[in-house]
């Protein structure tokens, strides 16, 4: 069969988005875009305190039947995302507050109304009787002896403790260069530009409630609704519709879809719940805050060693569906090492449950942390042994000749340069250029750095990677259903959904390289339980590959079923007939792909004998040769400009040097690395959501929540390698996620270089002016003593 | 985050709307652009009985010049000042001013005079129209009285204007052409609220030496003479008052950088 790569619409075109037609013209379809008749809107009473004994909760006289509460809701079951890993601690999650509350903005009771805003006005008369107890609002404090509970049975605040323990002493012993850091990236917020929404009915036809939600994987919120709502799969019908940006929280099944599910079923009527910005910055989207204590051993030459890192994670108050409450620990400690070899570690997590928020797995998850702590680490080893740190690095990174290469955990890099990827950002940000303008002084008075971070994204990991985690979710096959229609038109059905990624133009490449046919004839159909193939959705950067590999599968399946009618039509053997270009072409003729549809649907008088009965319509599955994942890295290099005075950081050049394998369409790849970059640049400078020593949050609004605009994220300069991955279907490997790791540290690395010569060295994110003037001063009172 | 329940009226005139006022003894709020009161709004922070559109009314919108000053009606917005489409008799500081404030959707809704009354210390009008010695004009019952802008703050979102009042105009005196200003101001990105604001003003021929310092837990900082003038250590007058030393050397830094603008 050949490959239809040549015609610049099929794999590795620039295609524009077919997507983009409706968005760009304000004619996507959303949740809030969604209006049933009859429907109703609800509003949440949350918790205003972090931490409290609920003595009562007291509706509004009148509405007591518009209010409903944890004792309302029979026969609802908590939200348990369990891990199987040891020692786990499970979290019972009350979709509606039970006996306590345990962070600002949990849910109390649920509102219903005609619009929303009398729905918020009867929330706003429910009396919550609190019995306020101590809240734990930092991570480091909750693991101490003594700290409050939260789950009181657990007689300690720790989700999970995990301990890798390589034998490191020696190496340690022997080391001519230690560094030792404490590293921190504040709690965040992700911030789609849609918020979470909801909307659920009951369908009296089918017998089923159909929840239309802003899902990102609605398979698995179907089987998180199912289990919640003690229904069988089949009476659970999710939708999700146009997803505005997602990067992890859309995946979470949020008690919010629970809750809305109940009062469809209880009321017989649609109702309606659409996130605002409150609730997602106060009480939903948090995710990211690490504590790193981390030592690193080097040689004189800066070559690691061997790594020690204690790190903690701030899990919040309870374990997230599907992902839970260790996620992000469990893989700082598989991940932590980076791209790097070196040749001893240890390594020791703890998930810490404080009143706040359940973390949520963005963008990156635990790999913006664990990047930053090392990379900038790692500069203080440059600084250490007096050479430049991407020289430091070449020392330690694995070289293309021991690819496939297995790392200290056992990651199993598929395929690279990493040594080429460095060189050639320091070639594109011009290091040398730098140093010389760093010799002669700006002209304003600020100082200028270089920083480099570079790293690894393990992406379309399946099942060997997962199933040992024991969460309620393990990826195993991905499947499509390809359908023929009578005109000639290729439906595609996957159980993946878009937020953004524009995976209606990519599978349509992707059929396009297999059987020709034009991309504008290739619907994809996704977002819809009732309509695709079960699948765990997307996350983890793995449409390209398990999407990807699904749609080649099924079409070179359907090649074989139109191969075998078209010889038929064209009088020839099947063996001397090829599919392409949208058709079958046989030694002395062709007929088209629309010409055999017609023939199968409509004239099956004309059709072989032998021909298979189960015609155009077929389910082909997928798994990679390898499900350990596919390996993309880059090296982010940033130059900026620091004003001492008032503690602003301007970013003057960014570039990214990524090796994403082959790509299905690079523009949209581009796309992936702005927009990914764009949030590091937020986690690196602006993004944090604080929270007092009450547990209060301290940030409730955009204003208080800073977000890069346009005029924060500089024009970025990409560069593409593509060293095929030897695992995947066409070599693509999973990209997703990078723009968003490398940020923080990049940028960390620029501010430290330009205020090397001061003694600043900035170990937490994001740099705010307070931070970075606070570490000046602390510098100068040093160098003062 | 939807609004508690208000009436909403849009009265025919001034009078009118300062009738509303009166009737509602302080439980009706003047919206002109809405873009500070639709998010209080919202966020049911500001929860009024009544609010009383203005952005229509005609005496509200009113330019008049004379040979001293400019006298602009509350309800012109920002984007006018920042497109020149009303006459500035500070020689730039006007449009320059206007045309940092927050992002352009909100200064095509945005008033000069919503902005005052709205008194965030951290907005720009507050800290510029003080550098400049602009008064406001304000309307009640009881007739009209002129309160200098340097003066209008009380505290944060606290201004002299009663609850039966209504900022109606903003008079800006005309500076001589020798007159050189500065106007700094440090934000955490493009658009935001500023962390801190420092102004300089010099008009030899109208003897002001004044320099502001703005974006500060109130009012603004007025320096007038000598202590104004550019390279005087004037944080000796005002640090006492601001303990938070971060906040304190970002107002040190926006005096010091709007002073050397006008020195250079």
């Amino acid at each position: 069969m050949s490959m239809n790569t040549t015609s610049g619409r099929g794999i590795g075109a620039r295609l524009r988005r077919r997507e983009d037609e409706r968005f760009l013209r304000g004619q996507g379809e959303y949740v809030g875009d969604i209006r049933l008749d009859g429907m109703l809107e609800v509003a949440f009473v949350r918790s205003a305190v972090a931490h409290a004994r609920l003595r009562g909760i007291e509706k509004p006289a009148g509405f007591e039947d518009r209010v409903f509460t944890a004792a309302d809701l029979a026969g609802v079951r908590p939200i348990r995302a369990v891990s199987g890993l040891k020692g786990f601690k499970v979290s019972e999650q009350p979709v509606l507050a039970r006996d306590k509350v345990r962070y600002v903005g949990e849910l109390i009771a649920m509102c219903v109304a005609p619009t929303r805003a009398e729905a918020e006005d009867i929330a706003a008369q429910v009396f919550v009787d609190y019995e306020e107890l101590p809240a734990v609002s930092d991570m480091l404090e909750g693991r101490k002896p003594g700290a409050p509970l939260l789950h009181e049975a657990w007689g300690d605040n720790v989700f999970l403790e995990t301990f890798v323990d390589g034998n490191i002493a020696e190496i340690a012993r022997r080391a001519p260069v230690k560094i030792t850091r404490r590293l921190r990236t504040a709690r965040q917020c992700m911030s789609p530009i849609e918020g979470r929404g909801v909307v659920a009915q009951w369908d009296r036809r089918l017998d089923q409630l159909v929840v239309i939600s802003a899902a990102q994987m609605p398979h698995i919120t179907r089987s998180g609704l199912a289990e919640c709502l003690g229904l069988d799969h089949g009476k659970v019908r999710v939708i999700s519709p146009d997803v505005g940006g997602g990067f992890g929280y859309k995946g979470i099944l949020l008690p919010e879809e629970v809750c809305l599910g109940w009062l469809a079923m209880h009321l017989q009527k649609p109702v309606r719940w659409l996130e605002d910005r409150r609730e997602q910055l106060t009480a939903n989207a948090n995710c990211r805050e690490h504590h790193y204590d981390l030592t690193v051993y080097a040689d004189n030459d800066g070559r690691l060693l061997a790594i020690d890192c204690e790190a903690t994670v701030d899990a919040g108050a309870y374990s997230s569906y599907p992902f839970s409450a260790c996620l992000e620990a469990a893989q700082v400690a598989s991940i932590l090492p980076g791209p790097y070899k070196f040749d001893a570690y240890r390594c020791r997590t703890w998930s810490v449950a404080t009143n706040k928020p359940p973390i949520l797995p963005y963008r990156g998850v635990a790999r913006t942390g664990v990047c930053f702590a090392l990379e900038v680490a790692i500069d203080a080893v440059a600084r250490a042994v007096g050479r430049e740190p991407w020289e430091v690095r070449l020392e330690s990174l694995p070289t293309r000749e021991m690819m496939p290469f297995d790392n200290i955990t056992k990651k199993h890099f598929d395929s690279g340069d990493y040594p080429e990827c460095l060189r050639r950002a320091v070639a594109a940000i011009d290091v040398g250029a730098i140093r010389e303008r760093q010799r002669r002084g700006e002209p304003d008075g600020r100082r200028i750095g270089v920083g480099f971070a570079i790293f690894c994204e393990q992406a379309a990991h399946g099942t060997s990677v997962y199933y040992g985690w024991g969460i309620p979710m393990v990826p195993g096959h991905e499947q499509c259903q390809a359908r023929l229609t009578p005109d000639g038109v290729l439906e595609l059905r996957i159980g993946a959904h878009s937020h953004g990624q524009g995976l209606e133009t990519t599978m349509a490449q992707v059929a396009h390289s297999v059987l020709g046919i034009e991309p504008e004839n290739v619907r994809l159909i996704h977002g819809d339980t009732a309509l695709s193939p079960y699948s765990t959705g997307t996350w983890g950067s793995r449409c390209a590959v398990m999407s990807g590999g699904a749609v080649a599968a099924a079409c070179k399946e359907m090649a074989k079923r139109v191969a075998k009618i078209g010889a038929h039509l064209l009088q020839t053997d099947v063996s001397l007939v090829r599919v392409a270009d949208g058709q079958v072409i046989g030694p002395s003729g062709s007929v088209t792909l629309k010409e055999i549809a017609y023939t199968w649907y409509r004239a099956p008088q004309n059709l072989p004998s032998d021909v298979d009965p189960g015609g155009l319509e077929l389910t082909a599955g997928y798994k990679p040769v390898r499900d350990t994942g596919t390996f993309s890295y880059a090296c982010h290099a940033a130059v900026v400009a620091v004003d001492v005075e008032i503690g602003t950081v301007e970013i003057l050049k960014y570039v990214v040097v990524e090796d994403g394998g082959v790509l299905l369409n690079p523009m949209i790849v581009d796309g992936q690395i702005y927009g990914g970059t764009a949030q590091g640049i937020g986690t690196a400078l602006y993004e944090e959501m604080p929270f007092d020593a009450n547990g209060q949050p301290l940030a409730s609004t955009l204003a208080d929540y800073l977000l890069p605009g346009p005029t924060e994220v500089p024009d970025i300069v990409i560069e593409h390698m593509e060293t095929p991955s030897p695992y995947s279907e066409f070599g693509q490997k999973g990209i997703g996620e990078g723009g968003a790791i490398g940020p923080p540290a990049a940028i960390a690395n620029a501010v430290n270089d330009a205020l090397k010569d001061l003694g600043v060295e900035i170990t937490e994110v994001p740099i705010t002016p307070a931070r970075l003037l606070s570490a000046i001063a602390a510098a100068k009172v040093r160098s003062a003593a | 985050m939807k609004p508690a329940p208000f009436d909403y009226e849009a009265p025919r005139s001034l009078e009118a709307a300062i009738a509303l006022l009166a009737q509602h003894q302080g439980l009706a709020r003047v919206i002109a652009g809405g873009q500070s009161l639709g998010p209080m709004l919202n966020l049911r922070i500001a929860q009024p009985s009544l609010l009383v559109g203005i952005r229509h009314l005609p005496e509200l919108r009113d330019v008049r010049q004379t040979a001293d000053a400019v006298t602009i009606g509350a309800c012109i917005t920002h984007a006018e000042i920042e497109d020149g489409r009303i006459p500035d008799p500070t020689g730039g500081l006007l449009p320059y001013v206007a045309r940092r404030i927050a992002y352009r959707a909100i200064r095509n809704r945005g008033t000069i005079g919503g902005s005052l009354a709205h008194a965030d210390p951290s907005a720009d009008w507050v800290s510029a129209l003080a550098l400049a010695g602009a008064h406001v004009t304000v309307c009640s019952p009881r007739g009209e009285r002129q309160i200098a802008v340097a003066k209008l703050l009380l505290g944060a979102f606290e201004t002299q204007i009663g609850t039966d009042e209504i900022l109606v105009s903003v008079t800006i005196p005309r500076l001589s052409a020798r007159a050189r200003w500065s106007y700094y101001k440090i934000c955490r990105k493009t658009g935001e609220f500023a962390e801190a604001i420092g102004g300089v003003l010099v008009d030899p021929d109208n003897g002001i030496r004044r320099a502001v310092v703005g974006a500060t837990a109130g009012a603004p900082i007025v320096l007038e003479g000598n202590a104004a003038l550019p390279g005087c250590d004037v944080a000796a007058l005002w640090a006492a008052n601001i303990d938070d030393p971060y906040k304190r050397q970002m107002f040190e830094v926006v005096l010091r950088r709007a002073a050397d603008r006008i020195a250079a």
